[in-house]
């Protein structure tokens, strides 16, 4: 679904990713660690195509398509989706006029989406006009429902959202990446199952929610130790990202963790 | 900006025949007005006024709330208005209102009788057709205690490539408690010059609202109504959408005086050039305390053009809450991209946000002609291929 090699991404001429190969198959949720400033939010920001993120060297692939300098709305058509941790506020643009404008061609009914996320007392307001950090979370998981895309780039969906919407946020990121569970039909499941995610956590909150089958840490611009996103976690939260400097170190940086 | 007053014939050569409806206007003038917000059907409305060059040609009072005489017959009819009567406006104020002073060719009188609320729009169209003729009008609207009206006032030209030079003086009262909201819609050309005056006055516990808008060229336009919030509570807000393509060369504001404790006073104006030349303005001045004012000013520029905004406030006296905002830009990259990656291409994105940016839903407009500028709205998008 998702091809990466060698990429190397400037902002402003600041290199901040150097050198990321990295797949991620049909149905399979990618979780991206590492400290603040490693480049995370650059990766997802580059997959998406926004014009500050330079790609100097390598490429994207998606679907078969090399997406590596292609205009961001065609890959949203061709069906990435990205939650942004700070979207901008459009004024004169009510919520639920963007939702309907997100799935294009099919129509979709904002209001019905919107219950599903408590959200529909805001479809009136204008785009993250005085949303708070977590209102602006549901908002773009709202649009991302109509939208269906079949990678879904998340920015910490979990971050500034209160323990009550946890639960809610949790379980709307697991029916966009795994499908809503229907009775009965096993055909629907195994469809959906071929939406992947790529997820950025810090807490690991998301976990939970959702199926993590690979996860990777991102330092310094470079993508290392990939195992199991539980164990990478775990493994954070006893020994922080001093490892991954040794990793470095050693330049054995594959496997490192599972095999500690 | 000067201005050769004297190539414009004001005799009143052209005048137009006085008719039953405006259904019965040629259809090419029934469409110049429809741009300009005017129901031909006189259907929801309270009553319609027509002014074409220097003669009224059509009125129609619906509505047993409200007066409606031409300005001559109430000037008449009340004994030159002494009350009201250039009573704000100054005749020695500049070669405008004196030339206006000296050749009065019509407008309208409105009173809102005391009491009355009426909630349909009363229309007038102030029309303009021929080649350089000069059209010079003076309006009164009286609300009286405790009324409610609203004026929806079109102005148009019959073509929008000939000359012209439109004079229009309007003064506003409003008494006690009483509201008044007036809408005015502009479908000039570019080769018209435009020349309003306005001055109100707002009594105690008054509501005057204005709204502007402005999404065809015009050649020429300069205006800077003036209300006074005289009495206690009294609240005035402006509310402008102006469009300016190539051609236009627009200086327009608006002011709001607080003179007397607890008013408050709002003036919102949104400014889109694709090409012509825009000054907006905006003067908030405190006399009187506690008071509270906002300015705010947004300007767009795509493609050619400029927007220069001068937001002003004054203040003579603490207690008083006076603010004002305004930025001046182009579409901000961030936004296009953000739509863009819910599948916009980047003119559906422009164009969604030029929308959004001219929303109108503030003003509060009758559903219907809410909706035709919508229409107009869409148009301007489409044809600007933003
Ligand atoms: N416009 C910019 N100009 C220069 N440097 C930038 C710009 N935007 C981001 N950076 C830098 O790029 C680096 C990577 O930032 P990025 O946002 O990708 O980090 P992150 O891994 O998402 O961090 P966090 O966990 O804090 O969200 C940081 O050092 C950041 O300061
Ligand atoms: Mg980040």
């Amino acid at each position: 679904m998702l091809e990466i090699r060698d990429l190397h991404v400037s902002i402003e001429g600041n290199p901040v990713l150097k050198g990321v190969n990295l797949t991620v198959r049909a149905g399979e949720n990618f979780i991206l660690f590492g400290p603040n400033g490693s480049g995370k939010t650059s990766l997802l920001m580059t997959l998406m195509g926004v014009s500050n993120y330079v790609v100097t060297q390598g490429s994207i692939r998606f679907k078969g398509v090399d997406i590596t300098h292609a205009p961001m709305y065609e890959r949203a058509r061709l069906g990435i989706g990205i939650s942004f941790q700070r979207p901008p506020t459009i004024h004169g643009l009510p919520t639920g006029k963007l939702v309907e404008l997100c799935g294009r061609n099919r129509n979709v009914d904002p209001k019905a989406l919107a219950k599903k996320l408590h959200f529909d007392a805001f479809l009136d307001r204008d785009v993250n006009a005085g949303f708070s950090g977590g209102e602006i979370k549901r908002s773009e998981l709202l649009q991302l429902m109509a939208q269906k895309p079949d990678l879904i780039l998340f920015d910490e969906p979990e971050s500034g959202v209160d323990l009550e919407n946890m639960q809610l946020v949790g379980q709307t990121v697991h029916d966009l990446l795994e499908g809503e569970k229907k009775e009965g039909s096993l055909l629907e499941q195994g469809r959906s199952r071929q939406t992947c995610g790529l997820i950025i956590t810090h807490t690991g909150y998301i976990l939970q929610y959702i199926t993590a089958h690979r996860g990777q840490v991102l330092y310094h611009g470079k993508l290392m130790c990939e195992a199991n996103p539980h164990e990478i976690l775990k493994h954070i939260q006893q020994h922080g990202y001093q490892e991954c400097l040794r990793c470095l170190s050693t330049e054995t940086p594959l496997q490192a963790i599972v095999k500690s | 900006m000067s201005l050769a007053i004297d190539n414009f014939h004001f005799d009143g050569s052209e005048v137009g025949e006085k008719i039953q409806n405006l259904g019965l206007l040629p259809h090419m003038d029934q469409v110049r007005l429809l741009g300009a917000g005017i129901d031909v059907h006189d259907t929801h409305v309270a009553g319609s006024f027509m002014q074409q060059n220097a003669e009224g040609i059509h009125l129609h009072q619906k509505n047993e709330g409200i007066e409606l005489l031409g300005i001559k017959q109430a000037l008449k009819k009340y004994d030159g208005l002494p009350q009201h009567f250039w009573k704000l406006l100054d005749p020695n104020q500049d070669a405008i209102t004196q030339k206006a002073h000296d050749v009065l060719h019509g407008g309208y009188f409105v009173r809102a009788k005391k009491g009355v609320k009426v909630t349909e729009p009363l229309q007038s169209c102030m029309f303009i057709k021929g080649n350089r003729v000069g059209q010079s009008i003076h309006n009164i609207v009286i609300v009286e205690e405790g009324a409610e009206v609203h004026i929806l006032n079109g102005c148009a030209t019959a073509h929008d490539d000939e000359e012209a030079l439109h004079l229009g003086l309007t003064e506003f009262y409003v008494e006690k408690g009483g509201k008044l909201t007036f809408t005015m819609i502009h479908n000039w050309g570019n080769r018209v010059c435009v020349r309003p005056k306005t001055a109100g006055i707002v009594a105690e516990g008054g509501v005057f609202q204005s709204n502007y808008i402005l999404l065809k060229t015009v050649g020429d336009l300069a205006m800077y109504p003036t209300i006074k919030l005289d009495g206690e509570g009294a609240r005035a807000r402006f509310n402008s959408i102006i469009v300016a393509p190539e051609g236009s060369q627009i200086d327009a504001g608006n002011r709001i005086l607080l003179n007397a404790p607890n008013t408050r006073g709002e003036v919102i104006a949104r400014v889109l050039t694709t090409g012509g030349h825009v000054i907006n303005r905006g003067f908030i001045g405190a006399y009187a305390t506690p008071v509270k004012g906002h300015l705010e000013c947004k300007g767009l520029l795509l493609g050619g053009g400029s927007v220069h905004t001068i937001p002003e406030l004054f203040s003579q006296c603490d207690g008083v809450e006076l603010s004002h905002e305004a930025a001046v830009g182009k579409i901000a990259q961030e936004e296009i991209e953000y739509l863009m990656a819910r599948g916009l291409d980047e003119d559906e994105a422009a164009s969604t946000i030029v929308r959004g940016f001219l929303n109108v839903d503030i003003m509060g407009l009758p559903k219907q002609l809410q909706t035709a500028i919508d229409e107009q709205i869409e148009t301007l998008n489409a044809h600007n291929a933003m």
